[in-house]
């Protein structure tokens, strides 16, 4: 009976092996789309958006793609195993979520020239790498023109993972949007080391809320500062996605990605051979920043922040237009000047205002 | 009432197949896992437990996922042998790779051949030096190593961020928190063309047969496998415990370190925010699945590797959860605690009291 056992799992194990070369034949014509996740699918957050984005391309081109995705995959070692097995296994085009993934995406697209790859959020490009991002601190400034109003300490609690560019431009770009209606704003940074720890992300907003700040924004991943938010009694903003649903007393809008166009239209160039090396950074114009309703606020303020949004989106406005000083109160952007793409992208100073410092 | 009564003998035999039925359990656990997850188990397992070793690729990159597990473990097992509880070597590990790649980053254009040994050794005192601390607690204030050694984990993870998003960050890297990429002379050679297997293996070797050599052979090895079997005894012949625990806290340290300095120097070849997946933890594991011997912990290591490689093929292949990693991880440690109560206790069913049952 034992040995019928073990004889039937081996063969079971190879009629397994022969079903799956079998399946990865038939799916020969049509294209495989991979993407590569930092966090969980169940996030909410982040990589919800993404993989929102990935089911775009599933539904925008059906049976001529099949994609595929790893989730919570760590920045290091291991993300340079799991893009190259993607690589290996057939896939045509990769998507890689998360900043830290920038090396191993180089590395592994000079070892497979004929797979394309899209990077978001680094600054390597080749060949085959594409890299994409969004303009969030668009977002942000209409979320502090909000804050600006809302505030009633005048105090903005700041939850942040890691002090890198993106982040720093954020924070910054939030104050300058709350100081164009109240020039009092002071923002507060608990920095969590994290893009995605729930636990450590609430802990950070209760000890903002207990520094006196009555607004909580984050540029973390998960709910969890906004539900804190709700349950103290505060006004805050959701995360890369509509978090209305978590705390619908405390949202007062959120910051939405929406990759679903870029991702269909990257994957149909692949599909039809006219995929090339490009570097995009979209904003409200391309539909790749979008904010969610403008809820628990008064009338007046939610037309402000619409008109801030409209304003950005045709040109009218640009968050980091001068003169802005930084902590130190030298003069960065002089007075009728705009910060340049390379300033924004390398970001490494606060404005005058934010209550932290940054490493140096 | 369920009562665990101890055995008055227990299997040896059953002491080293323990982990090899804990495996077989996990397996049969799994395809349950699976069949509920709607997918077809044998499939699922195929995939989880043999594609990832399906390919020359797959082979080498188990080798690199288990080469710091099994370098730690070796530590680690020593230590725990000695009832010295060095639950710290994450910290050891990331101090190790900082001495260590702090060197190549300081002769970033060196071609000089002598850089990667002196970053090895460089990576071996690092991580003695974090170990250290915790000794020095234990023997001088007999503060507890699993709390002090917990804890500098923490603090050396922290320091890391700290040189990365400052000081030691690329300047041309747009202030993104990454150090420069090594030079050549201070990067890992790989064994295999084409893949990132690299010498790395060839130190995590070594420590096996020292290991082994050390427990087997030196009168060390052997207090310090008395001082945890019988520490009494050990006492009374006047065996010095503060140097076993000054030893096997160095040797745990240093071998963490060398792994640490071998990761940022082998497949990650720069300094990130991140260098290690949780590695110092995930040893523990690979230690106690391995008996605490050196052999075993090499086969231990490359097990546990294999849940890693296998939860990415599950995930790009079948399509499951991420989490089903984590799941056969603890799943195969339950399954190994639960084999070793019931080989060393019995269950007793029932209110009767025996006396004379302790052993």
């Amino acid at each position: 009976m034992k040995r019928f056992g073990i004889t039937r799992v081996v063969g079971g194990l190879l009629a397994a092996g022969l079903m799956a070369a079998g399946l990865s034949s038939a799916w020969a014509d049509q294209t495989k789309v991979g993407f590569v996740y930092v966090g969980p699918v169940g996030d909410h957050g982040w990589t919800y958006r993404h993989d929102i984005g990935r089911q775009a391309v599933e539904n925008a081109l059906g049976d001529k793609v099949k994609t595929t995705f790893v989730e919570s995959v760590k920045e290091g070692p291991d993300a340079e195993r799991v893009i190259q097995q993607l690589a290996a296994s057939g896939h045509k085009l990769i998507f890689t979520t998360s900043f830290g993934f920038m090396n191993p995406t180089v590395k592994v697209a000079k070892r497979n020239p004929g797979v394309m790859f899209e990077h978001a959020t680094g600054y390597k490009r080749g060949k085959n790498v594409s890299t994409y991002m969004a303009r969030f601190y668009e977002g942000r400034y209409v979320a502090g023109v909000i804050a600006g109003k809302m505030s009633k300490t005048n105090t903005v609690g700041y939850v942040g993972s890691f002090p890198i560019p993106e982040v720093v431009r954020g924070i910054n770009s939030f104050l300058l949007g709350a100081h164009s209606v109240n020039p009092d704003i002071k923002i507060k940074v608990v920095w969590v080391n994290s893009w995605y720890d729930p636990g450590k992300e609430g802990d950070a907003a209760k000890a903002l809320i207990d520094q006196g700040a009555d607004i909580i924004t984050q540029h973390t991943d998960s709910p969890a500062p906004l539900q804190v938010a709700q349950n103290r009694g505060v006004l805050g903003f959701g995360q890369a996605s509509d978090m209305a649903a978590f705390a619908k007393n405390a949202q007062l809008t959120s910051i939405i990605d929406n990759w679903d166009s870029y991702y269909v239209a990257r994957a149909k160039a692949v599909v039809d051979g006219s995929w090339k090396s490009a570097d995009t950074w979209g904003g409200f114009n391309t539909g790749m920043v979008e904010m969610a309703p403008f809820t628990n606020m008064p009338a007046d303020v939610a037309k402000l922040a619409q008109e801030t949004v409209d304003a950005i989106s045709s040109g009218k406005l640009h968050p980091f237009t001068g003169p802005i000083k930084n902590q130190k109160g030298e003069v960065v952007i002089k007075a009728g000047e705009v910060a340049d793409d390379g300033m924004l992208l390398g970001m490494n100073f606060y404005i005058e205002g934010v209550e932290d410092k940054l490493p140096n | 009432m369920i009562r665990l009564e101890p055995r008055k003998q227990h299997s040896e035999a059953m002491i080293y197949l323990t982990p090899v039925l804990a495996l077989v359990l996990t397996m049969i656990t799994g395809m349950i896992i699976f069949a509920f997850l709607g997918k077809d188990p044998l499939v699922a397992l195929y995939t989880y437990f043999v594609l990832p070793l399906s390919t020359t690729y797959g082979l080498t990159e188990l080798v690199v996922k288990a080469t710091p597990l099994v370098m730690i473990g070796i530590g680690l097992a020593m230590g725990f042998r000695a009832n010295v509880w060095n639950i710290g070597a994450e910290g050891q590990f990331t101090m190790g790779a900082l001495a260590g790649g702090g060197l190549a980053l300081a002769f970033h254009d060196s071609e000089n051949a002598l850089l990667l040994p002196t970053m090895i050794v460089f990576g071996a005192l690092g991580g003695m030096a974090w170990a250290a601390i915790p000794a020095w607690l234990k023997t001088r204030f007999n503060a507890n190593e699993i709390l002090t050694s917990l804890m500098l984990t923490y603090v050396a993870l922290l320091f890391l961020s700290y040189l990365v998003h400052g000081p030691w960050r690329d300047p041309a890297g747009y202030n993104f928190p990454e150090s420069r990429i090594f030079p050549d002379a201070g990067t890992m050679p790989t064994l295999v063309e084409g893949s990132r297997m690299h010498f790395g293996a060839i130190l995590a070797l070594l420590a096996v047969v020292g290991g082994w050599l050390i427990l087997a052979k030196a009168l060390i090895g052997f207090q310090l496998r008395v001082v945890g079997v019988a520490p009494v005894a050990a006492r009374y012949v006047g065996f010095k415990e503060k140097r076993l625990i000054w030893f096997v806290l160095l040797l745990g340290g240093g071998l963490a370190g060398v792994a640490g300095v071998s990761e940022v120097s082998g497949p990650i070849g720069q300094l990130i925010p991140t260098i290690s997946p949780g590695y110092g933890f995930t040893a523990i594991i690979v230690a106690f699945l391995g008996r605490l011997h050196p052999v075993g912990v090499l086969f231990a290591g490359l097990v546990m590797a294999l849940t890693y490689l296998g939860g990415e093929t599950a995930q790009i292949e079948i399509g499951l959860p991420a989490a089903v990693a984590g799941i056969f991880q603890g799943i195969i440690l339950f399954f190994l605690l639960a084999c070793d109560v019931l080989n060393l206790y019995r269950i007793r069913i029932g209110w009767r009291v025996r006396h004379g049952g302790a052993a």
